[in-house]
């Protein structure tokens, strides 16, 4: 008999467990909300794309994701595109305040969203941007932004800063340096900043949902209106839920060794 | 690494201060308004002083949900290092297998909040979800939205579901940077698997965990959509956590002094926890010599 290593086996119940919740999302989207409701099957019996089609050939709901992908892009190139100057600044010089400058922007990354969800949605009213991708891409800065400048500051504190002073000797100005020498020395961490500016951005939920009503509603705030008067549409909310989670599994794979960085905020 | 000293640093950090002082400061300036306002519509505000911060601090609403909110952190917490740090000690440490465990250990921390709410909702419930039902093949009296102690169950376990793997990531990040001659000198001294543990790789992931407490601590402490899709705050008022509550009052009652003077007492605790933590981060990072 094949040994099994301890270590192995409890990898695999935890994967196991990981994994059920998840399996079952994705069994319930293939399914018929006749035999989601009236049986109980492991596998789909009935292998339906009914739930697929519906999701995929009405705007009301295929809208919902480009919604989500437009202001999650907005958001993502503004956050890295202020980030970039200002982590640069953070490694390589100290000047008046930084620490608490930088200590500042950590407590917005951990601020409550429901505190800011109100001033939000009266702010972003009252200069006529609500229901605008716009909006969302910059309320979402809010905790973007500050994890942005803590991954980018961890990765830049990792080149040498010889490598700097060398290119100023040899005529390069600031900008010129930082775009052509600095910016490709640090492109994993540009990389794994927007990979994490993307993934929080498109999990969130409660300021999209405030800040937006039908122009550029998420999908996942569409995804709670699936309670219609004929009862819920277990399929459809299945489907759409394992369209949601496709994004951030096939983009996971190129930042797999990154991505304890990431969520360490650039402190590993 | 020394740096030098060079205030014209501040233009490079502009742009940063401008677009987090639209997104953070002026909100947080409205919020301070109008804790200390009374209005009767009409935009017609009133000063009411502290008023309603003395409501808010002797109200048993609030209470309740800090209670709740503190209990589920603690729990969250006490759960979810433990196992994240063993979790973490078990994880193959190279080659394909590790990838794989990567990869799909991440994925839950990748599903949108309210997705996750959605399929535990499904996945508990007795008709049609697999743990409910498979619960009631066993005869255990399971329900989540009727039962405020399988309310709790359900969350909790949701929680650790989801977050474990970010204590475990973390951890594994940290154990990846021991030296391999460490190992062998323990080896050469015969220390104990514990021993290992105590004084190898616990003093190594130091830094690390405290990131993770930190990330977990605070997450958990507003945490919104999972609990939210999943029971509502409910049953009765029993799942219901500072953020929930603080939302329900602000928009769903429009109670907006109350709900102002809560959020900025609520912040103020965020603030003050995340400074503690800052310092020993800090403080850390020199003693390593970073």
């Amino acid at each position: 008999m094949m040994r099994v290593k301890p270590s192995a086996f409890v990898m695999g119940i935890y994967l196991l467990f990981l994994l059920v919740p998840i399996y079952w999302l994705v069994n319930m989207s293939f399914k018929t909300n006749a035999e989601i409701l009236g049986s109980f099957t492991l596998f789909p019996n009935d292998l339906t794309l009914r739930n697929y089609v519906i999701i995929l050939t009405d705007p009301s709901w295929y809208m919902g994701y480009v919604n989500s992908l437009i202001y999650v892009v907005m958001n993502t190139v503004i956050s890295i595109t202020v980030a970039l100057p200002a982590a640069y600044a953070f490694s390589r010089y100290s000047f008046m305040g930084d620490k608490h400058l930088f200590f500042w922007l950590l407590t917005n990354r951990m601020s409550p969203p429901a505190v800011f969800a109100l001033p939000f949605f009266q702010l972003y009213s009252s200069v006529g941007l609500f229901d605008t991708h716009i909006a969302v891409a910059l309320a979402h800065c809010l905790f973007n932004v500050p994890l942005a400048v803590w991954i980018l500051e961890g990765f830049m504190r990792g080149v040498p800063k010889e490598i700097d002073e060398t290119a100023y000797i040899d005529g390069y100005g600031f900008w010129r340096f930082f775009v052509k020498i600095f910016m490709p020395l640090i492109a994993s961490g540009i990389g794994v900043a927007a990979f994490f500016c993307f993934m929080f951005s498109w999990v969130e939920l409660l300021l999209s949902r405030t800040l937006t009503s039908v122009n550029a509603k998420p999908i996942a705030a569409t995804m709670t209106r699936t309670v219609s008067a004929s009862g819920m549409d277990w399929g459809v909310l299945a489907a759409a839920g394992v369209l949601t989670i496709i994004p951030g599994a096939l983009v996971i794979y190129f930042v797999r060794n990154y991505i304890a960085k990431g969520f360490a905020l650039g402190r590993v | 690494m020394d740096k030098t000293l060079n205030n014209k640093a501040w233009f490079l950090v502009l742009p940063v201060l401008v677009l987090v002082a639209f997104s953070a400061v002026i909100p947080l300036m409205t919020v301070v308004n109008y804790s200390v306002n009374d209005t009767f519509g009409n935009n017609e505000f009133f000063w009411a002083g502290l008023e309603w911060f003395e409501e808010m601090v002797t109200s048993d609403r609030l209470h309740g949900a800090l209670g709740r909110q503190v209990i589920f952190s603690a729990i969250i917490l006490a759960i979810e290092v433990p196992l994240g740090i063993y979790i973490a000690l078990n994880m193959p440490k190279s080659g394909f297998w590790a990838s794989f465990c990567l990869v799909l250990m991440a994925l839950p921390l990748l599903i949108p909040f309210n997705v996750v709410g959605t399929i535990w909702q499904i996945f508990g419930r007795v008709d049609i979800g697999l743990l409910g039902h498979t619960l009631a093949a066993f005869g255990i009296d399971y329900n989540y939205t009727n039962d405020p102690m399988d309310a709790w169950i359900t969350v909790i376990v949701m929680d650790v579901w989801h977050w474990t793997s970010l204590v475990s990531l973390l951890c594994y990040a940290g154990l990846q940077s021991i030296p391999q001659a460490y190992y062998q000198a323990a080896k050469i001294d015969q220390a104990t698997r514990w021993a290992v543990f105590r004084y190898i790789e616990l003093p190594k992931m130091q830094g690390v965990l405290l990131i993770a407490v930190l990330l977990r601590f605070m997450d958990s402490f507003m945490i919104y959509t999972e609990p939210f899709v999943v029971t509502g705050g409910g049953p009765g008022n029993s799942t219901t956590f500072l953020s929930i509550d603080l939302v329900k009052m602000a928009v769903g009652q429009f109670d907006l002094g109350p709900a102002a003077a809560f959020s900025i007492m609520y912040f103020l605790v965020i603030l003050l926890v995340s400074w503690v933590f800052y310092t020993v981060m800090t403080n850390l990072d020199k003693a390593e010599g970073k």
